[in-house]
C-alpha cells in the first residue's frame, strides 16, 4: 500500500493541482456556466442527481460491456480463422488492417438504420470501435508464437488441439491483452456516440440533452463519470492482464 | 594408457566425479525407467535427399546406419546442413528423396517417438521450470501430478534444485539448456536427436553433463545421435564419430573410437584419445584445405 502510494502520488497530485486550477481559474476570470462551470458547482450537480446519473451510468456501462465482449468473441475468432487459414491471412487479414483507415463514426448512423434506437445499434458502435483492435492484435499475437517452440510440441507427438491449446493461445495472449487495453479504452465513447445518435437512456444521451439546455455542469458531470468509467475498464483489463500473465511480473521488475 | 594426473585443474574434475556419483545414477534410471519398455531403437537411412526450396542439395544420396543402443556424433562445420539432416530425421522435414526408418518402422509410415533437445532451449515463457520439464510427460498422458513428482525428483541432479517455481527468464542460460535436456529426456522416446546440447553451458558445467550423458547411456544404451562441432565432446562421448567433409553432404566419413569405456574426463588426456583427435583434426584441416584450393568442387 506504501508502495503504491508513492509510485501514484505525482499523479494523485497533479489531477489535484488541475482541479484546484479549475476552480480558482472560473472565479478569477469569471467564466460563464455554460462554456465551464465551477468544479464546485458540477460536483453539487452530481451529488443532486446522483440517482439518476447512477442509473444512466449502468445503462452506457452495459452498453460498452455487451458490445466489448461480443467484440471479443467475434475478434478472437477471426483472428484464429486468419491464422489457420493462409487464405484468410491473404484475404481477411488485410481488410482488417485497411478498414482501420475507415472513419468509424462516418459507419455508425448505419448501424441506427439497421439496428433502431434501441440498445442493438449502440452495442453495434461499441463493436464497430472495438472488434479491429482485438481481432488484428490476436492475429498478430498467434503469428509470434515461437516456431521452434512449435516444432518442438511435434516431435513429442501434439496434434492440432495441443498445439493450439498449449502454444498458440499461451503465445498470443500478450498481444490479446494490448488489443482488449485499446478495445477497453474506447468501448465507452462508442457506446456515448451510439446513445447520441439516438436514445433515450444512457450518460451519452444525459450530456447531449444537457449541452442543448446549456446546462454546463451537468454535461462536465456526465463527462467526468463517462471519463471514470473508462478508466475503470482499462484497470479492470489491466488487473486481469496482470493475473493471467503473472509470469512477466519479475521481468517488469527488472527493466 | 597413459593418465597424467596432477594436472592443474584436477580438483574440479574431482568434484566432477563426485557430482556424477550414486545420486547422478539414480537419476539416470529414474529419467529413462520411463521409456524403459520400449526397445532402444536403431537408425537407418538410405538415398536421402534434401535441398531448400530454389537452392542448391544440401544432403545428397545419403546412406547412414546406427544400431541400437549406440552412440554417434556428427561432427560438421557450420552450415553443413547437420541441424537440417536433424530435422529431417524428427520428421519435420520431408525428404525429396530417401527412406527413414527408425526401429524397423519406416518414418512415414509411422512417426516414432523421438527424444529431440534442439540447440535452442525452446522452453516456454509461461511455463515454469516445472511444467515446462513435464511437457513431454504431459503429451504422452502422463497425469500432471506423477509428471511434476518425477520432475520434481529430478531436478536436484540437473543442478536445478530450488527452481521448479522460476520461470525461464529468471534462469541463467545454462540452467534453461538443462530444464530442455530434462524435458528431452523425460519426453521418453527410442531414438534421442541431441543437437549441440551442451554449446551453451560454461566449461565446468559442460564437463560434468557430459560425464553425466555417459554414465546414463553406459547404463541403458539408448540410440543417441549426437550433433557437436567439438571434436573432443565428439571423441569422449561416441562409439563412432561421422564427419561431414564436403558440401553437399553424400557420405560422413567414419572414425570408430576404440576407447575402452567406462570413460571419464581423464580419458581425454589418453594417448590413444590425442591419436585420434589428432587423425579428427587431420581430416578437418586437409579438407578445408582441398575445398578452398579446388573451390569446393572436389
Amino acid at each position: 500500500m506504501k508502495r503504491f502510494f508513492k509510485k501514484h502520488m505525482p499523479v494523485v497530485l497533479f489531477i489535484l493541482l488541475l482541479a484546484v486550477l479549475w476552480e480558482v481559474g472560473t472565479r478569477i476570470f469569471q467564466i460563464p456556466h455554460y462554456i465551464i462551470p465551477r468544479l464546485s458547482d458540477v460536483l453539487v450537480s452530481m451529488v443532486e442527481n446522483s440517482g439518476l446519473l447512477a442509473r444512466h451510468f449502468v445503462i452506457t456501462l452495459g452498453e460498452a460491456l455487451l458490445g466489448l465482449a461480443i467484440s471479443i468473441v467475434l475478434g478472437t475468432l477471426s483472428a484464429i480463422w486468419i491464422d489457420s487459414s493462409s487464405l484468410a491471412r491473404k484475404t481477411l487479414y488485410p481488410l482488417v488492417v485497411a478498414s482501420q483507415t475507415i472513419p468509424i463514426i462516418a459507419l455508425s448512423p448505419i448501424m441506427v438504420m439497421w439496428f433502431g434506437y434501441e440498445i442493438g445499434s449502440k452495442i453495434a458502435v461499441v463493436m464497430l470501435f472495438t472488434f479491429f483492435p482485438i481481432a488484428m492484435n490476436t492475429a498478430d499475437g498467434f503469428r509470434s508464437a515461437d516456431p521452434d517452440i512449435g516444432e518442438l510440441l511435434r516431435t513429442m507427438g501434439a496434434g492440432k488441439r495441443e498445439l493450439f491449446l498449449k502454444w498458440k493461445i499461451p503465445s498470443a495472449l500478450p498481444e490479446f491483452f494490448t488489443g482488449l487495453k485499446m478495445a477497453a479504452a474506447i468501448s465507452v465513447g462508442g457506446a456515448t456516440l451510439g446513445e447520441w445518435l439516438g436514445g433515450e437512456a444512457g450518460l451519452g444521451m444525459y450530456t447531449k440533452r444537457a449541452a442543448n439546455m446549456l446546462r454546463g455542469e451537468s454535461v462536465f458531470s456526465g463527462v467526468l463519470l463517462l471519463s471514470a468509467m473508462g478508466i475503470m475498464l482499462f484497470l479492470a483489463v489491466l488487473a486481469l492482464e496482470r493475473i493471467c500473465l503473472s509470469y512477466r511480473k519479475e521481468s517488469k521488475v527488472g527493466q | 594408457m597413459s593418465i597424467k594426473k596432477g594436472q592443474p585443474g584436477e580438483q574440479g574434475l574431482e568434484r566432477v566425479a563426485g557430482a556424477s556419483g550414486t545420486a547422478a545414477e539414480a537419476a539416470a534410471t529414474n529419467a529413462f525407467a520411463h521409456s524403459e519398455n520400449n526397445e532402444p531403437a536403431g537408425l537407418s537411412v538410405s538415398g536421402l535427399t534434401y535441398a531448400f526450396p530454389g537452392g542448391p542439395p544440401l544432403i545428397e544420396g545419403l546412406d547412414l546406419h546406427i544400431g541400437q543402443g549406440e552412440f554417434v556424433s556428427v561432427l560438421a562445420a557450420s552450415g553443413m546442413g547437420k541441424t537440417t539432416l536433424f530435422r529431417l530425421l524428427a520428421g519435420l522435414l520431408e525428404p525429396q528423396a530417401g527412406a527413414i526408418t527408425i526401429g524397423g518402422m519406416n518414418r512415414k509410415e509411422q512417426a516414432a517417438k523421438i527424444g529431440y533437445m534442439p540447440q535452442k532451449d525452446c522452453l516456454m515463457p509461461w511455463r515454469t521450470v516445472l511444467d515446462n520439464a513435464a511437457l513431454g510427460m504431459e503429451l504422452s498422458g502422463t497425469p500432471k501430478k506423477e509428471a511434476r513428482q518425477r520432475v520434481r525428483e529430478l531436478l536436484p541432479d540437473f543442478g536445478l534444485a530450488g527452481t521448479e517455481a522460476k520461470y525461464p527468464h529468471e534462469l541463467s542460460g545454462g540452467m534453461r539448456q538443462r530444464v530442455s535436456f530434462l524435458r528431452s529426456l523425460l519426453g521418453g522416446g527410442e531414438l534421442f536427436l541431441l543437437d549441440e546440447p551442451f554449446s551453451a553451458l560454461d566449461a565446468m558445467t559442460r564437463v560434468s553433463m557430459q560425464e553425466w550423458l555417459l554414465q546414463i547411456w553406459e547404463q541403458h544404451r539408448k540410440t543417441i545421435v549426437f550433433i557437436t562441432h567439438d571434436i573432443d565432446e565428439a571423441l569422449l562421448l561416441s562409439d563412432r564419430v561421422l564427419v561431414a567433409a564436403k558440401a553437399p553432404v553424400a557420405e560422413l566419413v567414419e572414425y570408430p573410437v576404440a576407447l575402452t569405456r567406462p570413460r571419464t574426463y581423464e580419458t581425454m588426456l589418453s594417448e590413444p584419445f590425442v591419436a585420434l583427435k589428432r587423425q579428427l583434426l587431420g581430416h578437418f584441416g586437409h579438407a578445408h584445405t582441398a575445398a578452398s584450393l579446388e573451390g569446393g568442387s572436389r
